[in-house]
């Protein structure tokens, strides 16, 4: 971490949108916000991956003219590229849906575009 | 040449189940110069993506070949006169690669990454009916649930690697030190796993996504919810193994397994959407796969009364996932078959039925007799495995599930009779027998339930028990990564 700052804020960070996403979720019934906060939750989660493998200092895990000194872990970087991939796929499935729902019902109220009940 | 490719499937998997049943647990690294070479050289700890297959995986990558094969067949016709039928084997396919995935892989992040997998394809499937104004709703809370939970998962992963930099499950059980973090990232696996089972408190969605998707879609969700009931017993007895938690662990798990069983039931019992009162009763099916788990999950560090009554209770409670696999699925199909003839699936505005079509009929009664636990049928041994065992446990808890399982008739002989039974109706004077493709498929499952009736002991000894002792034997599959290590 480049000094001043504490190691602590990243977490900090997550937690915050980690909480704000559980928040949108729970409280939102407009679907399109419900889907935003699906995807800060996303990335609250890849930040949290991403903090974990940082080292003060350290550089890209590339060994290929790698500078001398160490390296952040390759790992944690591998699965957020992955969870990243994911995150969009669901993403996209989640929009089209609601683009489907407003289609059928004319609305994005998950109040007023439910016909399941019980 | 999609049901040719399942066909395979199965064909390889039975295979591997009986290489499995006589020599034990098979490991394959991938990308290694060797499959057996977990730890490659100069390392500690294993870093390659591993499959790891023992019993528990194999007994329910079965499960997942036959009823996918059933469904495949089924939709041949049930899916006939839709469009974009490519992408719909496509994704058939890809939900059938996420639940394999899911259950043989032994690392941690790979499970995720199925688990997402078989998520996305599931949710897809479910809305791909868009002509019908529900589907997308179905489909978006299944996804939004799968999200949710896979992210989780992702945290508590993201837990684990902080500690002890590993996200292989036999090395991560191999270093466990139960500290705080541990418990945390416990929680949160519990809780993503239960949300995708649709365990009480977190089942609401689950009719609603069961009831709009297509019938061979429903019985693929129903075993993509079994393998994160996979996933939930790979994390508590082979991940975290025997530690004074467990007894904790496995009240709560008994508790929601009751509270799921008995609430599931007595809302199924006012359902009048047919598809929606079954879904209720896949509900209340799974609370006795996790009252059985749970009863061995908290004798677990007792060894005397696990050896009485623990691993009976497990058996039990795992042989109920295939029998349920097969029944509830039978069902779902045969509640396929009557929207597909009648276009509805209100059963006050159904009846008659029997006399046109014979041979869903018979499925259903079949399906019905087994779920509601009545001799001779499968559903009558799982449950009696777990009536006798949970009562020398608690004798309360007993009562409970056979309340439960009259209830389970009683709204089984509702939908009977209501759908089937009563003079012909004048709309449905031109509907027949649906066509041969939807009844191979129900005749593969139906087939299935009788070969279980008949033979439960043959069953129970060599698929549930090898299971059990797998779930149990902690060391066999930390020692299959740690090369002979323990």
């Amino acid at each position: 971490m480049t000094q001043g700052i504490p190691f602590n804020v990243p977490f900090l960070a997550v937690a915050a949108l980690i909480g704000i996403a559980f928040y949108i979720i729970v409280s939102q019934r407009n679907l399109i916000k419900l889907v935003m906060g699906l995807s800060i939750l996303a990335s609250g989660v890849n930040l949290f991956l991403i903090t974990l493998g940082y080292r003060e200092g350290g550089v890209a895990p590339i060994y290929t003219h790698a500078p001398a000194g160490i390296m952040v872990l390759p790992v944690p970087q591998a699965l957020t590229l992955t969870s990243i991939v994911i995150a969009v796929a669901c993403l996209a499935l989640m929009l089209s849906m609601v683009v489907h729902i407003y289609r059928h019902t004319g609305s994005t109220d998950s109040e007023k575009s439910r016909i399941m009940k019980g | 040449m999609v049901v040719a490719s399942l066909a395979f499937v199965e064909f390889l998997v039975i295979i591997l189940a009986r290489d499995i049943y006589l020599n034990g647990l098979h490991i394959y690294t991938l990308g290694a110069s060797s499959p057996d070479l977990t730890i490659p050289e100069n390392y500690i700890v294993p870093v390659r993506i591993i499959l790891e297959v023992d019993s528990m995986s194999i007994f329910m990558a079965i499960i997942s070949a036959t009823v996918s094969l059933a469904a495949a067949i089924y939709s041949l016709s049930f899916m006939k006169g839709e469009t974009g039928q490519n992408r719909f084997y496509t994704l058939l396919l890809l939900l059938v690669a996420g639940m394999f995935g899911m259950v043989l892989t032994g690392d941690l992040f790979n499970l995720f990454v199925f688990l997402e997998i078989a998520s996305i394809a599931g949710a897809a499937l479910t809305a791909f009916r868009t002509k019908f104004a529900d589907t997308a709703e179905g489909g978006l809370k299944y996804i939004v649930i799968s999200t949710v939970a896979a992210l989780m998962v992702l945290f508590a992963i993201g837990i684990f690697y902080a500690q002890y930099n590993l996200i292989n499950i036999g090395a991560l059980a191999h270093v466990m030190q139960y500290t705080m973090l541990d418990k945390i990232a416990l929680v949160l696996l519990a809780i993503a796993f239960m949300m995708k089972l649709a365990s009480v408190p977190l089942h609401m969605w689950c009719p609603d996504t069961y009831s709009v998707a297509p019938a061979s879609i429903t019985i693929m969700l129903v075993v993509a919810s079994y393998a994160c009931l996979y996933a939930l017993f790979r994390t508590c007895f082979t991940l975290y193994g025997v530690s004074p938690d467990m007894v904790t662990v496995g009240w709560i798990v008994i508790t929601l397994g009751m509270l799921t069983m008995f609430v599931g039931v007595t809302m199924a019992v006012f359902q009048t959407d047919i598809k929606r009162l079954m879904a209720y009763h896949c509900i209340s099916q799974t609370g006795y796969m996790l009252l059985g788990i749970g009863v061995g999950l908290a004798v677990l560090n007792r060894p005397e009364a696990l050896n009485t009554y623990g691993i009976a209770a497990m058996d039990g409670g795992i042989f109920h996932i295939i029998n349920n696999a097969l029944y509830k699925g039978l069902l779902f199909l045969t509640a396929g078959a009557l929207f597909y003839r009648t276009g509805t699936r209100d059963l006050n505005r159904m009846g008659g039925l029997a006399h046109k079509m014979k041979w869903t009929t018979i499925f259903y009664i079949i399906g019905a007799l087994s779920i509601s636990g009545i001799p001779p049928f499968n559903g009558f041994a799982s449950k009696l495995l777990i009536y006798e065992s949970v009562y020398r446990f608690n004798p309360i808890l007993a009562i409970v599930a056979m309340i439960t399982s009259i209830l389970t008739l009683a709204s089984f002989t509702k939908a009977f009779y209501s759908a089937f039974m009563g003079a012909e109706l004048p709309e449905y004077q031109e509907v027949k027998e649906v066509p041969k493709s939807m009844i191979a498929g129900m005749a593969i499952l139906a087939a299935g339930i009788i070969f279980f009736s008949l033979f439960p002991g043959l069953v129970v000894e060599r698929l549930a028990h090898p299971a059990t002792e797998a779930l149990i034997n902690q060391g066999a599959y930390i020692s299959g990564i740690m090369g002979g290590g323990g």
